[in-house]
């Protein structure tokens, strides 16, 4: 009963968990958001780099996909490097994305005809080392597909980021099916910052954390993307408007 | 001289001066290839001739395969006087498919001046009595497709001397269906093998390949094997040894490789081929062997494969560069590697880069991968939507004239009431590249509905003149 107590025989155990898992050499290197609440509930205090994140959209935005891919640009944006973004739909406007902090000078599209391609450029993309983050937007991620990607990003340090977008709004299901990723986000818009005068103000989503290897769940309000690709986190104001209708009317 | 001056060439047989080419202004005129010069030279008055060279001539044609060689296919020849052949497959994809490759083939070489006529077909023979007898500029036969397609074509086509021609006229036979139908035994009884041998390599029944042009200064590694080879792993082991001589070929010759040929000889006589590019030259052997190995699911060994050829058919100085050297200088990424290996698999590869144009469909413009970066970004004045549809979507409106941003629309069947809007954001048309948007106007507007789901909506038009638009409104793009 003492020895199980005892934290340098957990420490060990973790140790050799560690060494299995083939890890031990490099030390997790973090991307932070610079949002303590949010980096806190990450483990190593931010997005690992050579691991895998899955982003999906809520709502209308597991079609469009566009707060996903806004999301996964604020965080390529804040990485050091080229990124390669590969897809198979090109409706992706850059100036957008350039409004995230991601210049164009530093993004390689690579436009496949089927998804299985996005899925081999992207272990290409990983494998390759030199490149910051790899974005792929696919449609289906099978469990084999992802450990592939997963294990090519280990080796290299590269970030992965998964933007999933469906067909249709009735498939986002698939998004329950369990993938090798380290984290899996969700981001669905919410009504925009309030401004003292008629006008859209800075666009909020809702993020929630779905699943984190070695973490908990959580749900953050949080600002879109600034020009560095930076997120803030919004108060959770006691008075704030009532969102039931969205919450409501976001596919589960 | 003026493009409408009649022109043609003379050759000359004896003491017989004919006409051997003629241009489009003369044939105008009713000249025709074959008439005697004299008689030209009445019928047209102060004519131009030139007398025919066919030693320039295959120079030329050689020099244009050379050429074709380098931009479209490993394998090219010359065929006859006056066409080249070449084998496309595993070559198409590099330029977009079969269609893709023959228009860009014939409108490449009309911008150089000459015209051309070309096919793609199952076999040399039947490409060659295409491109020879229809007028249409480009002909993609499909994949078993050939019989279909030459059955009604005359027998001029079938590349047999003239006297077997004419022989044949003279029993009747006019088209190769006719003689395809006829009984091999006595054709060849009269007229020799010549015509059965023909018609089996129309048809696909007989392999022909092509023997690749080659000149001195092609750097090239083969290797012929006692015994055929076939499996994956055997190939890979020569293609890296290959790879290897190759690259200490060019080395000697301080070249490096922007595209390279494996020709694989099978033992039915026939070949295959694949081909890398690189988007800068290459001396890597590791590099090289990668993109080549990386395709070698795509060879058919079928009974086995007894020669392999390495060539490097498009070379350029390397020009050595030292690594960065000093602690403080950050080592640049090279992603050229990278480049070359998705772009070899078929994949399009871009960036992006700004256009100066308020005209969202036009503000983008795709560059190469490797293209100079310039490090200009778009002038970050308005938020711009993160998807951009294609064709902007009809939808209906309910918005006060001429200003205001709707109050309720409709998309894809599902009503929105707007609760947040801003703009109108108004957007000319370019009159300067296309007259009709001369008076065009579109005025934008960022709209949010009750769950926040913000989009981005356009009126064609100012609201009050109807000169500048049809005031339909749009929906052209997805915020996140």
């Amino acid at each position: 009963m003492s020895r199980a107590h005892n934290p340098r025989v957990i420490e060990e155990l973790r140790d050799r968990i560690a060494h299995l898992e083939g890890s031990a050499a490099k030390k997790a290197i973090v991307l932070p958001f610079g949002v303590r609440e949010m980096d806190e509930r990450l483990p190593g205090g931010g997005l690992s780099y050579g691991a895998l994140h899955e982003v999906a959209g809520g709502g209308a935005g597991t079609v469009d996909g566009a707060a996903a891919a806004l999301f996964a640009a604020g965080i390529a944006a804040r990485s050091k490097g080229k990124v390669l973004w590969c897809l198979t739909r090109p409706d992706l406007f850059f100036p957008a994305i350039a409004q995230a902090g991601l210049h164009p000078d530093r993004v390689i599209f690579c436009e496949g005809d089927k998804e299985e391609d996005v899925l081999a450029s992207m272990e290409e993309g990983l494998s390759f080392g030199g490149l910051a983050a790899v974005v792929g937007e696919l449609v289906r991620l099978p469990m084999v597909a992802s450990r592939r990607l997963q294990l090519a990003a280990e080796k290299t340090g590269t970030m992965g980021l998964v933007v999933r977008r469906w067909r249709r709004q009735t498939e986002a299901s698939d998004f329950g099916n369990p993938t090798a990723s380290t984290t899996r986000w969700r981001v669905s818009v919410l009504p925009s910052e309030a401004l003292p005068v008629a006008g859209v103000g800075r666009a909020r989503w809702l993020l929630e954390l779905m699943r984190v290897k070695a973490g908990e769940c959580a749900e953050f309000e949080i600002g879109a993307c600034d020009a560095k690709g930076r997120v803030c986190l919004f108060p959770q104001s006691a008075n704030r408007p009532d969102t039931s209708t969205w919450r409501g009317s976001r596919a589960s | 001289m003026p493009a409408d001056q009649p022109l043609v060439v003379i050759s000359k047989s004896g003491s017989k001066r004919w006409i051997s080419a003629a241009d489009t202004a003369a044939r105008k005129l009713g000249l025709k290839v074959g008439m005697p010069a004299s008689k030209a030279q009445a019928v047209v008055a102060n004519l131009t001739m030139i007398d025919a060279d066919p030693a320039a001539d295959a120079a030329a044609l050689e020099r244009l395969a050379l050429w074709a060689l380098r931009q479209y296919s490993p394998v090219v020849a010359v065929d006859g006087t006056d066409g080249i052949v070449m084998d496309t497959e595993g070559a198409d994809h590099l330029q977009g498919g079969e269609d893709l490759l023959i228009s860009g083939l014939v409108n490449g070489l009309r911008g150089r001046g000459l015209t051309a006529r070309a096919a793609v077909a199952d076999t040399w023979g039947a490409a060659h009595a295409i491109t020879r007898v229809t007028s249409a500029e480009t002909t993609v036969v499909p994949v078993g497709g050939v019989a279909k397609a030459v059955i009604a074509l005359p027998i001029h086509c079938l590349r047999l001397p003239a006297d077997t021609i004419h022989g044949l006229r003279v029993m009747g036979v006019e088209t190769v269906g006719e003689l395809s139908a006829m009984p091999r035994a006595p054709v060849a009884l009269r007229y020799g093998p010549e015509v059965g041998r023909r018609l089996d390599q129309l048809f696909g029944r007989m392999a022909e390949p092509i023997e690749p042009l080659r000149t001195p200064e092609l750097v090239e590694a083969a290797k012929t094997f006692q015994e055929p080879i076939g499996a994956a792993e055997t190939i890979a082991k020569y293609v890296r040894r290959l790879v290897g001589e190759l690259t200490s070929r060019l080395e000697t010759r301080g070249l490096g490789v922007r595209r390279s040929d494996l020709v694989i000889h099978r033992v039915d006589n026939t070949r295959q081929c694949i081909r890398a590019g690189l988007a800068k030259p290459v001396r890597d052997p590791a590099r090289l062997s990668k993109l080549l190995c990386d395709r070698i699911e795509k060879i058919d060994p079928g009974f086995g494969i007894e020669r392999l050829v390495l060539v490097a058919i498009m070379a350029e100085p390397l020009e050595e560069r030292q690594a960065a050297s000093s602690l403080i200088e950050e080592p640049v990424v090279d992603v050229t590697p990278l480049v070359d290996i998705l772009g070899n698999r078929g994949q399009r590869l871009y960036r992006v880069t700004p256009v100066a144009s308020d005209v969202p469909e036009r503000s983008v413009m795709r560059v190469g991968p490797t293209a100079d970066e310039t490090g200009a970004t778009w002038a970050a004045k308005w938020p711009r939507p993160s998807r951009l549809l294609a064709n902007p979507e009809r939808i209906d409106v309910t918005a006060l004239l001429p200003d205001q941003p709707p109050a309720v629309f409709t998309w894809r069947g599902k009503r929105r009431r707007v609760k947040r809007a801003d703009g109108p954001e108004r957007i000319f048309g370019e009159w300067w590249l296309r007259p009709r948007e001369h008076a065009a106007v579109r005025d934008y507007f960022v709209v949010e509905d009750e769950a926040g789901e913000r989009y981005w909506v356009y009126r064609a038009g100012d609201g009050v003149d109807a000169e500048t638009g049809s005031h339909l409104w749009f929906l052209h793009g997805v915020f996140g």
